[in-house]
């Protein structure tokens, strides 16, 4: 299977700091690879590299002619933007050169109605400003999409649906990278796992990269933490 | 080419309205990228360039197109460079390009370099200037889906392969273009005005995207037209504040409207 991206060897310095150091990792058609990590340990830089956003040192490689989606973890702009989710589709869709159709696929795949395409951005709920941002990364039919943390302030339901929407894409074949705390979805769905921040970087299937020692070792934080999903999934 | 130096008011009635066209469309997009004050900082890179033309006796829009350029890509590279926002670096340049502005310009002329005058334009500034707010609208409408994602989310607009420090360089370079034009009427002290006042009455009119750029275009142009009115029947105004107190008034009543829908 030809991978969809490959990096090898990528650090990031920001600031005069060393931020990641020899990361290396393979994304191929349908797979999902989870980001684990402690808070500061450069996932959502991670993320940004890959988009080209910050220098680097190494190779990342992406799949010739791959169109991309991402969902950041927060947006900084101005919630009070006269603008609405149907607005930031249809720019998207002109610059892509999409049709009605692709927007609709896009728009139905993430259950948003007329009513809240055409609502104002401040004034929707988190789940729902979740799910436009969704949109937004779908349109196009991307063969990757990045989410950074998609689920950091949803409540357990809508949470619950944003990692069913995310199993359902990897099922038609997008690739997907997720940067999660929740290690009970890095089990559930992930099919490569990826560790940053203390110690060197791990790399592979989470059975085989997983193991207690690694985690303690990731968090510094004492066995009991992870504990209740060792013995769930039986490590 | 005779004809080309034919000078007449009404040019510059023309003009005036068309540069309200761009400045309502530019400034709706300033406002929804938090610029709105580096429009009215940004004219006052006009004063040195202002002041070196009167020195040198060339024509005062050159002098002044020379800084504003400059001054805006020194704008863009300190930002790139350094990290600062955009406001700490407009800050910055602005402090020093007022300071060296007011120093350098003849006193007699700071006036009408700082509010602006009434001149009659000739058809060859007419037609530059017509040419520059043709180019202006066109540029910002085939630029606009990159800005609404860029001002969303870089990170988003970058995975839709934009190139963000390009879009950022060139809404700049408009928004200086667009103060360019309106340096004659309206002076650098209050060329930025015209872009600050009717994007916020379009902003307190409206919440949906389309009618908050036209509501901006209408403002503006109502701005310079009934200004310009005023500016004609009380001379000792001057064009400049005259447009500001008509935008001005519009905002007071885009305020009242609103408080009066929220009271109903």
């Amino acid at each position: 299977m030809k991978a969809i991206l490959s990096v090898k060897n990528l650090s990031v310095d920001l600031e005069g700091r060393r931020i990641l150091s020899g990361v290396n990792l393979e994304v191929g058609q349908g797979e999902m690879l989870a980001v684990i990590g402690p808070n500061g340990a450069g996932k959502t830089v991670l993320l940004k590299t890959l988009l080209h956003m910050f220098p680097y040192q190494g190779e990342i490689r992406w799949m010739e002619g791959v169109r991309v989606g991402y969902v950041p973890q927060r947006v900084a702009a101005d919630r009070q933007l006269p603008l609405s989710a149907g607005d930031l589709l249809t720019a998207k869709a002109r610059l892509l050169h999409l049709g009605r159709p692709e927007m609709e696929t896009a728009v139905s795949a993430t259950m948003l109605t007329p009513e809240l395409l055409n609502t104002n951005l401040g004034i929707l709920s988190g789940g729902q400003f979740q799910k436009v941002l969704m949109a937004l990364a779908l349109l196009g039919q991307p063969a990757v999409i990045l989410f950074d943390e998609p689920t950091a302030s949803l409540d357990e339901l809508t949470e619950e649906r944003v990692y069913e929407l995310l199993h359902r894409l990897q099922e038609t074949g997008i690739a997907v990278v997720l940067v999660s705390h929740d290690l009970s979805v890095v089990y559930r769905y992930a099919t490569m796992v990826l560790c940053v921040g203390n110690g060197s970087p791990c790399f592979g299937p989470p059975k085989e990269v997983l193991t207690p020692e690694a985690l303690e070792a990731l968090y510094s934080a004492p066995p009991r933490y992870y504990q209740h999903l060792i013995e769930h999934h039986g490590l | 080419m005779a004809w080309l130096s034919h000078v007449s008011p009404g040019y510059s009635v023309v003009l005036a309205l068309l540069f309200a066209v761009a400045a309502g469309l530019v400034g709706s997009f300033g406002l929804m990228k938090r610029m709105l004050l580096a429009g009215d900082v940004i004219s006052h890179l006009a004063l040195p360039g202002f002041g070196l033309a009167f020195l040198l006796k060339i024509n005062p829009l050159v002098g002044a197109a020379t800084t504003l350029f400059l001054g805006t890509l020194l704008i863009w590279k300190l930002q790139k460079k350094t990290g600062l926002a955009t406001e700490n670096v407009i800050g910055v340049v602005f402090a020093a390009a007022l300071g060296i502005g007011a120093a350098i310009t003849p006193s007699d002329d700071l006036v009408e370099a700082l509010f602006g005058k009434t001149h009659a334009t000739s058809l060859f500034g007419f037609l530059l200037g017509s040419l520059a707010v043709a180019f202006i609208i066109a540029a910002m409408w085939r630029l606009r889906d990159r800005l609404v994602l860029t001002l969303f989310s870089p990170e988003v607009a970058t995975a839709t392969d934009i190139d963000v420090n390009r879009v950022n360089l060139y809404f700049l370079l408009l928004f200086s273009l667009t103060i360019l034009v309106g340096l004659r009427f309206m002076g650098a002290l209050l060329a930025g005005s015209l872009i600050i006042l009717p994007a916020a009455i379009g902003r307190r009119v409206t919440d949906k995207m389309s009618h908050f750029l036209l509501a901006s275009v209408v403002a503006s142009t109502i701005s310079v037209g009934v200004g310009l009115l005023l500016n004609a029947i009380f001379p000792k105004f001057g064009p400049g504040p005259s447009i500001v107190m008509v935008a001005a008034l519009l905002f007071a009543l885009s305020l009242a409207r609103n408080a009066r829908r929220a009271g109903a």
